[in-house]
C-alpha cells in the first residue's frame, strides 16, 4: 500500500489558519481603537474646564460660543456627533490653539516636523543598536562585550529629560557646539540624540540576547560539524535566525519614535506632534486631543498589527495569540 | 531463530573492576547536599557581582532617602530669606533655589516619592495583576477568552496618553475626596497627587502581570503532578497555595522588581512635564524641570536630581535583572 501525503492541502490548510488570524488580529486593532476613541472622549470631557473658560468673556458670550460649537449639549450627543463626522473624515476644528483650523490640517503639519526627527532617531537607533548588539553577543564576556553592557545599561536607566537636560547643559550651555533652539541650523542634532538613546541601547541589549540564545542551537553545531566556514555559520545563518524577535520590538519602537518623545519635544521647542498633545490638553482644545490621540493610537495599533502579522510569516513556529 | 544477546557477545572478567573506596557514597552524598529553592537562588545571586553592587546602591539610596531629611537642619519648604539661589556650599552642598529652599533637602524628599511611589506602584500592580490572571486562568473557557480580550486592549492603549488624561481627571474629585471624606483624611498626608499617579498606574500597568500570573497557571493545569494532587482530592485552595504559589513565585519576585524603575520613570515624567506631584513638595521629575528652567544661569542645578533618578532606576534596572536570573534559571537569556 502506498501512503499518499497531500502536501498541498496541508500548506493550504496552514495559510487559511494565518489568514483567519491576521482578520481576527485587524477586527481587535479596529475595535481596540474605537474603545481608546470613546474612553479618551469621556475621559476628557471629565476633566474639569472647558475651551472656552479662559476666554476673556462674560458668562453670557461664554455661553454663546458653547452653544455654537454644540458644547451645551450632553456628552452623549457630542460623542454620537464626533463618531458620526469621524466616519465621514472630519476631525472637527481646533477650538483654542489654532483657532478654527482644521484638525487634520495641525496634525499632518506637526506630524511631518515629529516624523523628520523620528525617522532620523530610528536609522540611528538601528544602525547602531543592532551591530553594537552583535558584537556584544559574539564577543561574550570579553572587553568590547564588558563596555556595550555598562553603556546599554546606563543608557536604558536614564529617563529622557535627563538625557534632554544634560545634552543642552554639557553639549549647549557649557561647549555651545549645538544651538540649543530647534530652529538654527544643527538644532535637530539633540533633540534626535535624546530620541535615540532609549531604543539603540534597548535594541544593543535585546540583539545580544537573541544572539546568544541562537549561538546556543544545535543547527549551528551541525553546520560547523558539516565544516562550513565560520563567516558562513555566523554571518548567514546565526545573525539571520537572531535578526527575527527583534522585529517585533521594532513595531512600537517605530511607533514611539514617530510620534516623538514629549519631552525631547518640549524640552527643545521642537514644534511637532507631542508638544500639541501637552499644550491641547492644557488648554482643553477637545477636537485637538481627540484628534492627536486618534492619530496616536492608530499608528501604534497599525505598527503592532503589522510587526506582528510580518513575525508570524517570517517565523511560522511563533503561535500568534 | 538464534537469539544472540548482546551482552553474551561480550567478555567479562571480574578481574577487570575495583572494589569501591569505602567512603565513596559518603562523599557522594555530601556532594549533592540537597539546598532549597531560597538558598540555591541566594547563592546564584550573591555570585552575580553586579547585582549586589547593585542592591549596595539601592541601600545607600534608602538611606539618603529616609534617614536625610530627618537629619538635615532644614526641611523642604523652607525658604530660608537671604540664602536665594546660592551655589553649592558647606551649609547647601547642592545650593539652594530661587526661593532660598535647601536642594539637597528637596532632592532627598524627591528620592523618598520616587522610592514611595516605585515600590507602592509595583505592590498595586501585583495585587491587581495575579488576582485577574489567576482568576482568568482557574476559570478558563469563555470567561478566560473574555478577560484576555481586554487585557490585549488595555495592552494595545498609548499609556503615555491615557496617563496624562486620567491623571487631569482624577485630580480635582481627589483633592475633594482627601479633604472632605473622613476615611480618606489619612491619606492627605501623600497628596492627591501622588494618590492619582498610584491609581492611574493600577489602572494600567497590571495587564503584563495578569498575562505572567495566566500563563504560569494555564501551564501548572497541564502538569501531572497537579492532575495527581486534584486525585487524591486536593481542593482549588490547596492547589493554589501548594503549587501554584510556590512555581510562579520567582518570576513574581522579579517582575515586581522591573517594575519599580518603570513606575519611578512615569512619575518623574509625569512631575517634569507638570502634572505630577504638586509644589511645594518636591520630586526628582520637578527639580530637574526647574532647574531645566535657569539652566544658562545656575547650570549645577540639574546635575543632582538627574544623577540620583539615573542611579536609581539602573540600580533595580540591575538588581532586578540579577534578581530574575537568581530565581529562575531557566528564564536566563
Amino acid at each position: 500500500m502506498q501512503l499518499v501525503i497531500d502536501t498541498k492541502g496541508k500548506d493550504w490548510n496552514i495559510k487559511m489558519e494565518l489568514f483567519q488570524k491576521i482578520v481576527k488580529r485587524i477586527i481587535l486593532a479596529v475595535f481596540s481603537l474605537f474603545v481608546i476613541v470613546t474612553i479618551t472622549f469621556f475621559l476628557m470631557n471629565l476633566i474639569p474646564g472647558d475651551p472656552f473658560m479662559s476666554e476673556k468673556a462674560n458668562a453670557e458670550a461664554q455661553a454663546i460660543l458653547r452653544a455654537k460649537y454644540g458644547l451645551d449639549q450632553p456628552v452623549i450627543v457630542q460623542y454620537g456627533r464626533y463618531l458620526s463626522n469621524l466616519f465621514q473624515g472630519d476631525m472637527g476644528n481646533s477650538y483654542v490653539l489654532q483657532k478654527g483650523r482644521a484638525i487634520r490640517e495641525i496634525v499632518t503639519e506637526s506630524f511631518a516636523v515629529s516624523m523628520q526627527l523620528g525617522i532620523r532617531a530610528l536609522c540611528t537607533a538601528i544602525f547602531v543598536g543592532i551591530p553594537f548588539g552583535c558584537i556584544a553577543g559574539l564577543w561574550k564576556d570579553k572587553k568590547p562585550d564588558g563596555v556595550i553592557r555598562v553603556i546599554s545599561a546606563i543608557g536604558i536607566s536614564v529617563p529622557g529629560y535627563v538625557v534632554a537636560a544634560i545634552l543642552m547643559l554639557i553639549l549647549g550651555v557649557q561647549l555651545k557646539l549645538f544651538p540649543i533652539s530647534y530652529n538654527k541650523p544643527g538644532g535637530s542634532i539633540m533633540p534626535i540624540i535624546t530620541l535615540a538613546l532609549y531604543p539603540t541601547c534597548y535594541l544593543i541589549r535585546l540583539t545580544r540576547a537573541s544572539i546568544l540564545e541562537v549561538l546556543n542551537q544545535d543547527y549551528l553545531r551541525t553546520e560547523r560539524a558539516k565544516g562550513m566556514s565560520e563567516f558562513v555559520v555566523i554571518f548567514i545563518h546565526a545573525l539571520k535566525n537572531s535578526l527575527i524577535p527583534i522585529i517585533t520590538y521594532l513595531g512600537p519602537l517605530t511607533a514611539s519614535v514617530l510620534t516623538g518623545g514629549f519631552v525631547a519635544e518640549s524640552v527643545f521647542n521642537v514644534p511637532g506632534l507631542g508638544r500639541y498633545f501637552v499644550s491641547a490638553i492644557s488648554s482643553r482644545d477637545y477636537t485637538l486631543i481627540m484628534g492627536t490621540t486618534i492619530f496616536y493610537a492608530a499608528l501604534i495599533i497599525t505598527m503592532n498589527l503589522v510587526c506582528d502579522i510580518l513575525y508570524q510569516i517570517v517565523d511560522p513556529r511563533i503561535k500568534m495569540d | 531463530m538464534d537469539k544472540n544477546i548482546l551482552s553474551m557477545q561480550i567478555k567479562v572478567d571480574p578481574s577487570d573492576f575495583e572494589p569501591l573506596a569505602a567512603d565513596y557514597f559518603q562523599n557522594e552524598k555530601e556532594d549533592t547536599e540537597e539546598i532549597g529553592f531560597w538558598k540555591a537562588s541566594w547563592r546564584r545571586l550573591k555570585d552575580n557581582k553586579i547585582a549586589m553592587f547593585a542592591l549596595g546602591v539601592i541601600f545607600v539610596i534608602l538611606l539618603f532617602a529616609v534617614i536625610g531629611p530627618m537629619i538635615s537642619p532644614y526641611s523642604y519648604d523652607e525658604q530660608l530669606r537671604g540664602d536665594e539661589s546660592m551655589a553649592p556650599c558647606f551649609a547647601h552642598p547642592f545650593g539652594t533655589d530661587r526661593l532660598g529652599r535647601d536642594l539637597l533637602v528637596r532632592c532627598m524628599i524627591g528620592t523618598r516619592i520616587s522610592l514611595t511611589v516605585g515600590i507602592v506602584s509595583a505592590i498595586i500592580v501585583l495585587i491587581i495583576g495575579s488576582v485577574y490572571g489567576a482568576v482568568s486562568g482557574l476559570i478558563g473557557g469563555k470567561t478566560d477568552t473574555i478577560m484576555m480580550r481586554l487585557v490585549d486592549i488595555v495592552y494595545s492603549v498609548p499609556e503615555i496618553l491615557l496617563i496624562v488624561v486620567i491623571k487631569l481627571v482624577i485630580d480635582e474629585p481627589l483633592t475633594e475626596m482627601v479633604t472632605n471624606v473622613a476615611w480618606m483624611k489619612p491619606l492627605q498626608k501623600i497628596g492627591p497627587g501622588l494618590l492619582a499617579i498610584f491609581i492611574v498606574y493600577g489602572c494600567l500597568y497590571w495587564v503584563g502581570m495578569a498575562r505572567i500570573v495566566r500563563g504560569q497557571v494555564l501551564q501548572l493545569k497541564e502538569m501531572e503532578y497537579v492532575t495527581a494532587a486534584t486525585a487524591l482530592g486536593a481542593g482549588k485552595a490547596k492547589l493554589i497555595k501548594d503549587h501554584l504559589i510556590p512555581n510562579c513565585i520567582g518570576q513574581l519576585i522579579a517582575t515586581v522588581m522591573l517594575q519599580i524603575p518603570s513606575a519611578i520613570f512615569t512619575e518623574a515624567f509625569l512631575s517634569f512635564l507638570g502634572i505630577g506631584v504638586s509644589a511645594p513638595m518636591a520630586s526628582l521629575g520637578s527639580l530637574t524641570s526647574d532647574a531645566l528652567d535657569s539652566i544658562t544661569s545656575y547650570p549645577y542645578r540639574i546635575v543632582f536630581p538627574a544623577v540620583i533618578i539615573s542611579l536609581i532606576i539602573l540600580a533595580f534596572n540591575l538588581f532586578g535583572d540579577g534578581l530574575r536570573d537568581a530565581l529562575d534559571p531557566k528564564m536566563k537569556k
